[in-house]
């Protein structure tokens, strides 16, 4: 099963040159963040290298607020879409009852309703709640997960049928049955979908954009977008600090779990 | 014990009513389905369902800034928006942006799933590269851009100039705007779908290629008669996320071109935001969040009809 | 007492496909009982609807002499094997053997006391901190046995438990399963396809097919007497021959197969005369030929040396025939033999309906020679 060197070397080729153009933009922020403004201004190559953006980024954005407020909401969603899908996707595998496969297409049916068709009504129900500005608002919304419950529930179908019966001859109700031995069995299925849960909140932008007014549960991606409306004409090295800054620990969290995501990601994918 | 209760009770009775027990069971366990799947079903009803159909009824009304409906008007919403011009450049721009973004995003993860699917030392770093724009966000990814797409510090005019080739007006001309949003939004797709397609590509059993090779089979034969059709449901799958999403893009406008210039990004979820939160036309802009949300439906409703035939399912 | 009977159990799904059919049946208390089919014949539903995993559409199920059809599992007293072993995976040995007990909320005290005598009985004492995926397919086996073991219920219940190891480990757990049983004195009922299992370890067995009895009784009774021409086939290796069988004008002849001729005593009359009969003899039965008493002489289509035996098959009609015969034979492919078939040897069926007419009698006075 060995190439012949030939081909070998042309694989290399394309992937250090496909992978370069992929990461060039990623590669060129970080640079930048670094750079001094007069070299960023006469497109010279970096003379010099200083955490001076940084410095400034955090002196005049509270970023580290909004970086509080994005782990905040992200972890919460995270949770609370673990817990919904979970408890959800058990039903769907392990109880029996009427009305189950029509459950079943309702949740298919989420699918289709794009979320950014019903902001509208979304906003006002926040609004009349007194959601704006909390973290409620910006969490709880999004708690309940079709594509979730379809990954976990392909999981656990998965789970031997023997194991449930095992556990009901032995006496043990389905909660317990549930906490015990599903969640134990499918962390790994959990683990992909509270890493893809966390990823995507933090990466939200037009809801956080919507349902706060102020810093105090803001957003570092809204944070980044006031970030580049006010410097946008003089210091492209601070805006791009604070890009790198809002990519960070979402690339770090790729990079640790990429293998597990992606394998994840296809299961739940295709039925 | 419950077992001697149970029996007690039941010789007292003398006969045991076994459809009334088997009734009392399927109760039982239907409410304690309901209990398992409540959270969701009530979170759903809340911010799916329920907005779905407010959004409907709203697109009847003409509202106040608070978002109350003021008079109704009937269809009279829809019909503005099929005679407004603005709109009608709305809904052009975007099926344009989906027939840019969904094939180039689709051929691109496609060729780097490939060559990231070869046995080749160090591919595992090749694949945390080609995946890392899934963990780039839209605002971070858009200020990106916004640097490259600058008319007169940006890289990518700077490379043209001195290729000695006039730069670009990337994000201030009309006829290149869209464009230039849509390679964004292509890099941006590039790390999911990337990452989708090599977990569909390594699905694919190895025997099949072994097989192929005894039988003296090339490299692109063992792809258009192997990898394509094993690969197919994942590419269904890829490219109705991949449409769907192309629909609701929004961040990319926000920072990249704010719809403009002249109407030319204004895709059709920028166009409800600015709508509903810019001019507080509520009405109007429910009515454009129905359309929308009836070309999604039509769009997943024809991928699965013409779709779902030619997939090969294992 | 009988201590588990079934009366007029009867499963169909969606009131349409019937998966079993007005099923009576007693176990007594300590009997060891086989139920055998081929796959899809309703054993294991049947053993499910026992253990109070699936529902009875029809019929009353008694346990100890009281109705537990609307019983849930756990207060039925039972414990049950799976043929995957239903091992909670992320638990440890010891706590797969003690889930039960934990779930039922023993006593912590006897909760240990149990597992040291079981792990002790079972062999498990070393591996007790052990996941199950570092255990091979006989120790899995016998942590799902433990478990069943420590449950102290009365009635155990299997579902085809062998049917995951290779063949030796296979021939070695019957014995210890069937020791187990009988030194617990526990009420068995076991699952299997496999005949072999059904025959070497049941006190008595169930056939079953297409979801109805085909017989009930000890091994040896379904091997000598058939009650119809399923069961002849399906119990003993290898499995009983079988040809269709018309008379001559003069009754002293039955032509098997239009090619196979075997002499009658015209006024014999404990021999069925019925005009569409099928008859069946055993591979040891087709006696290999002597000076006196050869009967036929048959062209050998294929011969297996086993060492001990030589199984020699003969093509007859349209049926291959098969004689065991004891010691080693030096016959080769396309040889013709001289064998010795003896009307006493034959089985009866009724093509028609495929039940017994009559048996062997040969059969019947073995079995008078074994007990």
């Amino acid at each position: 099963m060995t190439m012949p060197i030939s081909k070998r070397i042309i694989f290399y080729v394309l992937l250090f040159i496909t992978g370069f153009i992929v990461f060039a933009p990623t590669l060129m922020a970080l640079v930048m963040s670094f750079m001094s403004n007069k070299d960023i201004m006469t497109g010279s190559f970096p003379t010099m290298l200083s955490f001076d953006n940084y410095v400034k980024a955090f002196g005049q954005f509270p970023l580290l607020k909004y970086l509080f407020n994005s782990f905040i909401i992200s972890a919460l969603i995270m949770l609370g879409q673990l817990i919904l899908s979970s408890l959800a996707a058990y039903a769907f595998v392990f109880l029996e009852f009427k009305g189950r496969d029509l459950l079943f297409y309702l949740f298919i049916a989420t699918m289709m309703v794009p979320f950014e068709a019903s902001i509208i009504p979304n906003f006002h129900t926040i609004r009349d709640l007194g959601w704006i500005d909390k973290y409620e608002g910006l969490s709880i919304p999004f708690f309940a997960l079709a594509f979730g419950t379809f990954l976990l529930r392909q999981n656990f179908k998965q789970i031997p049928k023997e194991l449930r019966e095992a556990s009901q001859i032995a006496g043990m109700g389905d909660f317990k049955f549930y906490l015990s031995v599903v969640l134990p069995v499918s962390r790994t299925s959990l683990l992909t979908l509270g890493v893809y849960g966390f990823l995507t909140s933090w990466n939200m932008y037009l809801w956080p954009l919507l349902a706060t007014t102020n810093d105090s549960v803001r957003t570092v991606q809204i944070g980044l977008k006031q970030l580049q409306t006010q410097e946008q004409l003089n210091d492209w090295g601070v805006i791009m600090a604070g890009a790198i800054i809002v990519v960070i620990p979402t690339l770090i969290l790729l990079f640790i779990s990429q293998n597990k995501l992606q394998k994840g990601l296809t299961e739940g994918a295709l039925k | 014990m419950s077992l001697e209760n149970i029996v007690i009770q039941d010789a007292q009775i003398g006969q045991i009513n076994f459809e009334q027990v088997k009734k009392r069971q399927r109760a039982k366990s239907f409410i304690k389905g309901m209990l398992f799947l409540l959270p969701s079903i009530i979170l759903f009803s809340i911010f799916l369902f329920y907005p779905l159909g407010r959004t409907i009824y709203l697109s009847f009304f003409l509202t106040n800034a608070a978002g109350e409906t003021t008079v109704f008007i009937g269809w009279q919403n829809y019909v503005n928006l099929f005679t407004s011009p603005i709109f009608m450049q709305s809904m052009k721009s975007t099926f344009l942006f989906v027939l840019y973004t969904v094939p180039f995003t689709i051929i691109i993860s496609l060729f780097l799933a490939m060559i990231a699917n070869e046995k080749l030392k160090g591919i595992g770093f090749f694949r945390t590269v080609y995946s890392s724009t899934m963990g780039i966000s839209v605002a971070a990814a858009s200020v990106f851009w916004l640097y490259l797409f600058h008319p007169s510090i940006g890289l990518l005019n700077m490379i043209l100039e001195t290729l000695g080739i006039d730069g670009i007006g990337w994000l201030t001309d009309p006829d290149w705007a869209l464009f230039a949003v849509s390679i964004t939004t292509i890099w941006m797709n590039i790390g999911f779908t990337f990452l989708i397609l090599l977990g569909g590509l390594q699905s694919i059993d190895s025997y099949l290629y072994e097989s192929a090779d005894i039988d003296g089979a090339g490299y692109f034969y063992k792809v258009r008669r192997i990898t394509i059709p094993m690969l197919s449901p994942t590419l269904f799958f890829v490219v109705t996320v991949t449409i769907i999403n192309a629909f609701q893009t929004f961040g990319q406008i926000d920072i990249l071109t704010q719809g403009g210039p002249v109407n030319s990004t204004n895709l059709v979820v920028y166009s409800i935001y600015r709508e509903a939160f810019v001019n507080y036309k509520f009405g109007s802009a429910s009515a454009q969040a129905v359309l929308l949300f009836i070309i999604i439906l039509i769009m997943t409703f024809l991928q699965f009809k013409f779709g779902e035939r030619k997939v090969h399912y294992q | 007492m009988g201590q588990i009977d079934l009366i007029n159990i009867s499963k169909s799904y969606d009131k349409q496909k019937s998966v079993l059919n007005e099923i009576n049946l007693s176990i007594e208390e300590g009997e060891f009982f086989v139920l055998v089919g081929p796959s899809g014949s309703g054993k294991s539903t049947l053993l499910r609807m026992i253990a109070g995993l699936e529902d009875i559409t029809a019929g009353k199920l008694k346990i100890n002499d009281k109705v537990v059809n609307h019983i849930p599992p756990k207060d039925r007293n039972l414990s049950m094997v799976f043929q995957n072993y239903a091992l909670y995976p992320h638990l440890s040995v010891e706590q797969n053997i003690l889930f039960g007990l934990n779930a039922k909320k023993v006593d912590k005290k006897e909760q240990r006391r149990r597992l040291t005598e079981t792990a002790k009985m079972m062999g498990l004492s070393e591996l007790l901190k052990r996941k199950p995926r570092e255990l091979s397919g006989g120790q899995r086996q016998r942590v799902a046995l433990a478990r069943s073991v420590v449950s102290e219920a009365p009635l155990c219940l299997m579902d085809e438990p062998l049917s995951n190891l290779d063949a030796k480990l296979r021939a070695h757990m019957r014995i210890e399963i069937r020791r187990l049983q009988r030194r617990l004195g526990l009420t068995m009922v076991y699952v299997t396809h496999d005949q072999v299992e059904a025959m070497t370890m049941g006190d008595r067995i169930m056939v079953l097919n297409d979801g109805k009895i085909q017989q009930v009784g000890k091994p040896i009774t379904l091997y000598n007497e058939p009650a119809n021409l399923f069961v002849a086939s399906f119990i003993g290796t290898p499995k009983m021959n079988l040809g269709k069988a018309v008379f001559n004008g003069n009754q002293s002849q039955l032509i098997v197969e239009n090619v196979l001729n075997i002499q009658v005593d015209p006024i014999q009359d404990d021999i069925p005369r019925n005009e569409n009969v099928t008859i069946g003899i055993r591979a040891e039965h087709i006696f290999p030929g002597t000076n006196n008493f050869t009967t036929h002489h048959l062209e050998v289509v294929n011969v297996e040396h086993l060492g001990n035996e030589t199984s020699i098959a003969f093509d007859i009609g349209s049926e291959l025939w098969t004689a065991k015969w004891p010691g080693q034979w030096d016959i080769t492919v396309g040889d013709v033999v001289p064998v010795h078939i003896n009307i006493e040897n034959l089985c009866f069926f009724d093509s028609k309906t495929g039940l017994l007419i009559k048996s062997a009698k040969a059969g019947k006075k073995q079995e008078v020679v074994l007990v």
